[in-house]
């Protein structure tokens, strides 16, 4: 059980947060002028780095803010 | 003190273990191995015991070396392997607690006594973890002498100095079991009403678990009689007990002259000591007296008398007569946390041991668990350990450092480097527990394994439920291979682990969080039948005596149909949105238009995931230019809020708009059918005339025109305390209640497609047939773009149709034996289907197990497909008695068992009623601040606040023992020093709100739903801590 630091409400068990997988990838700002394989880079592709990633978490449990984490994808350190 | 093993009555010591008991009554033989049947004994005096397996009570299989004995114990032998009894009688009450510490020292022997008194006596809040009844670790089992006096004095002295320290806590009889990501280490501690599962936190760990002594593989190893010496030891000094009466030591490393010494004290006959060393001087001296030489060489094998028990030792060709054989084998650092943190270990070849190399996470070895033998020199090492993590969490004030007391051991020499001896490898040994002999390793590595994890794998060793600690195989697989010895990943938990225990309280009743609504109760009384959605319970149907279930909806169904109906409609998600752009939010999370809804309207919406496929769907209502209330399904309300807070705060800041979960602040009766007017005339007259798809406010809440029946049909919201008796009132107006299958029927029959039902995550609006609700004209919404996919563009997909035959849901589809969908929904008159490349007419076959049903597609409505019957009778005036309905809190039906549970050490009781308004953006100078801009404000309703009165209730907790009631559900540091205002958090499984509003007074604000559960779990709790306090 990892300990994450909400930067709300300090540091609190992972289990009252939700993971919300890579940090800025931003909503395309005109989709529709997108092409597929564009669209479906930003809807389906994702990092998965063995090594330092930067993620989102959402503190659900508590003062309910997404905010980003760098966390080593082996070791689960995490760096402010 | 009395006890029974295997039905035999025998006595024993207070402070017995049942394997000193056994062995004070000469029980040599106290189970059988698992695949080979061969007799055992007790094989060590701890937790590490591969052979001393035993069921106690409904504890399956535990190592008798670990049973305290008490008054009336029964106990069976086993033969390597317990089986669970489920109807076994257990009486244990397991729960679990939360703690935080500055240091937590994992073991109370010299080194980890140190290294608490250090770091406690700096002023860092130390918890003390301990396997052991009372701190001392092997000071316990030796005579070790240490300035002087005997070493347990000095243990004694240590842990009345940590007495004395208020922030240091000591858990004895607690076992730490794992070792987690962020110093988080869980525990088990044996209580005398059944385990905790401490759950505990960190800032720096210190490992002081000692060394387990390990066997050698040598031919008849594992009769009962053979023993470790460190174990023979303990039996001698500690519990006054000797395991034999002559004595033969093998001596691979000094602790065996210690054990011959000691035994020798006690009164047995030093045979033999065998040390494959020949007897280094300076420790021979320990024995000097003891017996007349050290035979240099090894032991090859043993002899047995007709059970099977020891009665000689072969030394070569020598036959020594002995019924104990002990066995010093050298020592194994207990390393299993360290690598359990994910430590790196390394093959020390001095002391023929792994030991911890790469530190992984905020922790530090002492002592014996990093191969640093000796009492004085751990005691040292626990001090250096200590007071660095002391130092390191900010404790570096200096203090006077406890002294390292002058030890009377010799200087430790090296161990032999011998594993394995003797030249019967399928009589040696090398796994008690699992029975894999030498010869089994010899077979693995003979078939080409080459790594200690594919041996254990293919042998077995290692797997039993002692882990191997005490084994020869890593040493054994190495001489066979010619390398150096590996070793396997250590697994958590380090000891068995009870399900029993893990569990807690969360069984039965209190297994998982049952929400309710605030019509709960009267359903109960009515005799509905439940049915679990997520958490909910909700009525299922609602049976009059001697009614079947299709019996019940018929009746339902039919009164929906033709009379009026009602059913608790409170479990949809329903969120208050609010602020300047939320019409142009819902744009962009609806499929559909937001921002052109009239004030006063209601409209259906389907929101997409960014692939286009469905997500949820509800009503959306516009209560202000700047004000929603949305709906969501009951299954998905959190996910829907969620997913509106992550598009807000992390793609449009810049909208002013704010989510409130209004969920359980409203309660809901839907009023269906033709003569639905007339019911909600008495309730709200205001109602009546609304058109569909609008809404007005009356006395006690809103009324919303809205159907999922196909009928006129109308939903009254009122704030919790009213939901029972307007619930009660409509019924008494003749509604007939009915539950969600009736609920299914109607909608089904109307062709309205259920998220989650007739959706999987595969399914697009189109899909559903509902491409009127996908706006063309908005430029974008979340999914769009998706729709354009060639995937979701493509024809040729499955759509909802309708069916001719009732086949079971689930069945397969197929066309000339082709599979082309699944039925969704089948109800006796409306079955819906997801099917491709299909047309109204067509026949096709449903699969029910292996049964082929014809099947012939029709449209997906059933009922009333040109919407005649939306608009229900006319109202007939008639007399409307005022209605005023009395209020419940959610706790309210407690409130005589919190009055009966509450003691002086703890009280509890529910403060129902409290105003309470939730405000987002500007800070209203008040209330408790729960987000970066928002607060919870009770009292006085606030400037912009969201009323929120029904949402919550508030329970108090409140008495010295407050604290300790809390701690076993909530994982938040609750000290004093820490937890001073409030936080939302989590207690047992429900997400509250707590507030330190005294000294040792809390209020704990849960949602309305949670609240019978929360009250249950905290009477559970308070009960058991005053039960415990009692003892």
């Amino acid at each position: 059980m990892m300990l994450i630091e909400c930067p709300h409400c300090g540091p609190r068990d992972e289990n009252e947060f939700r993971y919300g997988g890579q940090a800025g990838v931003a909503y395309p700002e005109r989709p529709a002028e997108l092409g597929d394989e564009e669209w479906a880079a930003y809807v389906f592709m994702r990092d998965n780095p063995k090594g330092w990633f930067h993620e989102r978490w959402f503190h659900t449990s508590g003062c309910r803010t997404w905010f980003t984490v760098h966390r080593h994808t082996v070791t689960h350190e995490i760096r402010p | 003190m009395n006890f029974l093993f295997d039905g035999r009555s025998y006595t024993g010591l207070p402070g017995d273990t049942l394997a000193a008991a056994l062995l004070r009554n000469g029980v040599r033989i106290v189970g059988h191995s698992v695949d080979l049947g061969r007799p055992r004994g007790v094989f060590s005096a701890g937790s590490e015991e591969p052979n001393a397996l035993v069921q106690v009570g409904a504890d399956p299989m535990v190592a008798a070396t670990t049973v305290e004995l008490h008054e009336g114990l029964t106990a069976r032998s086993l033969r390597g392997r317990g089986r669970v009894d489920p109807a076994a009688a257990d009486e244990r009450r397991c729960d679990k607690g939360y703690l935080h510490a500055d240091v937590l020292v994992i073991g109370a022997g010299p080194a980890g006594l140190a290294a608490a008194l250090a770091a406690g006596e700096a002023g860092a809040r130390v918890i003390l973890v301990d396997e052991q009844p009372r701190p001392g670790g092997d000071l316990l089992n030796s005579r070790v002498v240490l300035d002087g006096a005997p070493g347990q004095a000095w243990a004694a002295s240590a842990a009345a100095r940590l007495a004395m320290l208020p922030e240091t806590r000591i858990l004895s009889r607690t076992t730490a079991i794992g070792y987690y990501d962020h110093n988080y280490v869980v525990a088990v501690e044996r209580r005398p009403g059944g385990e905790r599962l401490w759950h505990l936190r960190a800032r720096r760990v210190v490992l002081a678990t000692g060394a387990h002594e390990r066997s050698v593989a040598f031919p008849g190893n594992d009769r009962p009689g053979v023993m470790l010496a460190s174990a023979a030891r303990a039996y001698a000094n500690r519990y006054g007990v000797l395991p034999g009466r002559r004595a033969v030591v093998f001596a691979c490393a000094d602790s065996g002259y210690e054990a011959a010494r000691d035994l020798a004290a006690a009164g047995a006959e030093i045979a033999a000591i065998v040390d494959p060393r020949g007897g280094p001087d300076r420790v021979t001296g320990v024995v000097t007296g003891v017996v007349t030489g050290v035979m240099t060489g090894v032991v090859t094998g043993t002899t047995a008398d007709g059970d099977g028990v020891l009665d000689g030792v072969l030394v070569g060709d020598r036959l020594v007569e002995a019924d104990l054989l002990a066995v010093a084998g050298g020592w194994s650092p207990v390393v299993h946390l360290f690598s359990q943190s994910q430590g790196r270990l390394r093959f020390d070849e001095e002391l023929q041991a792994f030991v911890p190399h790469l530190s992984a996470q905020a922790e530090r070895s002492a002592g014996a668990c990093r191969g640093v033998y000796g009492t004085a020199a751990a005691i040292a090492d626990g001090l250096a350990a200590g007071r660095q993590a002391a130092e390191l969490t900010g404790f570096a004030q200096p203090v006077p450092v406890p002294r390292v007391p002058e030890s009377d051991e010799p200087e430790p020499s090296p161990p032999a480097a011998l594993w394995v001896c003797g030249d019967d490898p399928a009589a040696s040994f090398a796994d008690l527990h699992r029975d894999v002999t030498v010869a089994d390793l010899a077979r693995a590595t003979g078939a080409g394994l080459s790594s200690a994890e594919h041996v254990k794998r293919y042998t077995t060793a290692g797997t039993g439920a002692d882990q191997g600690k005490t084994s020869a195989v890593p040493g054994v697989v190495a001489a066979l291979l010619g390398t150096g010895p590996g070793t396997t990943t250590f697994r958590p938990p380090y000891t068995p682990v009870s399900f029993a225990t893990l569990a807690g309280r969360d069984r039965g009743p209190l297994s998982d969080p049952i929400r309710v609504t605030a019509m709960h109760d009267a359903h109960v009384a009515r005799g509905a039948v439940f049915e679990d959605v997520g958490q909910w319970k909700r009525p299922w149907y609602f049976p009059l005596p001697g009614e079947t279930m299709e019996e019940a909806v018929e009746r339902e169904c039919r009164a929906a149909r033709t009379g009026v109906a009602a059913m608790d409609a409170s479990t949809l998600g329903k969120i208050d949105i609010r602020g300047r752009d939320a019409g142009l939010f819902l744009d962009r999370v609806y499929t559909n238009l937001y921002s052109t809804l009239p004030v006063g309207s209601c409209r259906y919406g389907v929101m997409c995931t960014a692939d286009g496929m469905v997500f949820d769907d509800g009503v959306t209502s516009r209560l202000a230019d700047d004000h929603f209330l949305m709906t969501t399904t009951t299954g998905n309300a959190a996910q829907v809020l969620d997913w509106l807070e992550e598009w807000h705060q992390t793609e449009w800041p810049r909208l002013e708009v704010a989510f409130t979960s209004v969920t359980d602040h409203w309660a809901t009766v839907a009023v269906a059918g033709p003569g639905a007017r007339r019911v909600v005339a008495a309730i709200a007259p205001e109602a009546v005339d609304l058109p569909f798809m609008t809404f007005t406010e009356f006395a006690h809440g809103r009324v919303f025109r809205i159907s999922f029946s196909g009928e006129l049909a109308f939903e009254i919201n009122v704030p919790w305390p009213y939901g029972r008796a307007v619930w009660e009132r409509v019924l008494e107006l003749g509604a007939v209640p009915y539950g969600t299958e009736t609920m299914h029927v109607l909608r089904a029959e109307k062709g309205f497609a259920i998220v989650g039902q007739e959706t999987d995550g595969t399914v697009t609006p189109q899909d559903l047939g509902m491409g009127w609700i996908v706006s063309r004209r908005k430029p974008d919404f979340v999914g769009k773009r998706s729709h354009a996919r060639p995937d979701t563009a493509r024809t040729g997909r499955k759509t909802l149709i309708g069916l001719d035959t009732h086949v079971p849901e689930g069945a397969q589809l197929t066309l000339d034996g082709r599979m082309v969908g699944h039925v969704t929904s089948s109800y006796p008159r409306a079955v819906l289907a997801m099917a491709r490349g299909v047309g109204e007419g067509q026949r096709l076959v449903a699969h029910d197990g292996g049964r082929e049903i014809p099947v012939t597609v029709v449209a997906p409505v059933f009922y009333d497909p040109e919407n005649l019957r939306r608009d229900g009778d006319p109202f007939v005036q008639g007399g409307v008695s005022s209605f005023e309905p009395v209020r419940h809190s959610p706790a309210g039906n407690f409130a005589a068992r919190f009055e009966a549970a509450s003691k002086e050490r703890v009280r509890l009781r529910e403060v129902p009623f409290v105003p309470m308004w939730e405000v987002r953006g500007q800070d209203p100078g008040r209330g408790l601040r729960l987000g970066p801009a928002w607060w919870l404000v009770t009292g006085e309703r606030p400037e912009g606040g969201v009323e929120v009165s029904g949402q919550r209730t508030v329970l108090e907790i409140s008495g010295p023992g407050a604290r300790e009631v809390l701690l076993t559900g909530c994982p938040i540091d609750l000290h004093p020093s820490v937890f001073t205002g409030h936080a939302q958090t989590s207690l047992a499984k429900a997400g509250v709100i707590l507030e330190r509003v005294g000294q040792d007074a809390y209020r704990i604000y849960v949602r309305s739903s949670f609240a019978a559960y929360l009250s249950e779990w905290l009477l559970d709790a308070l009960t058991a801590y005053v039960a415990s306090f009692r003892k």
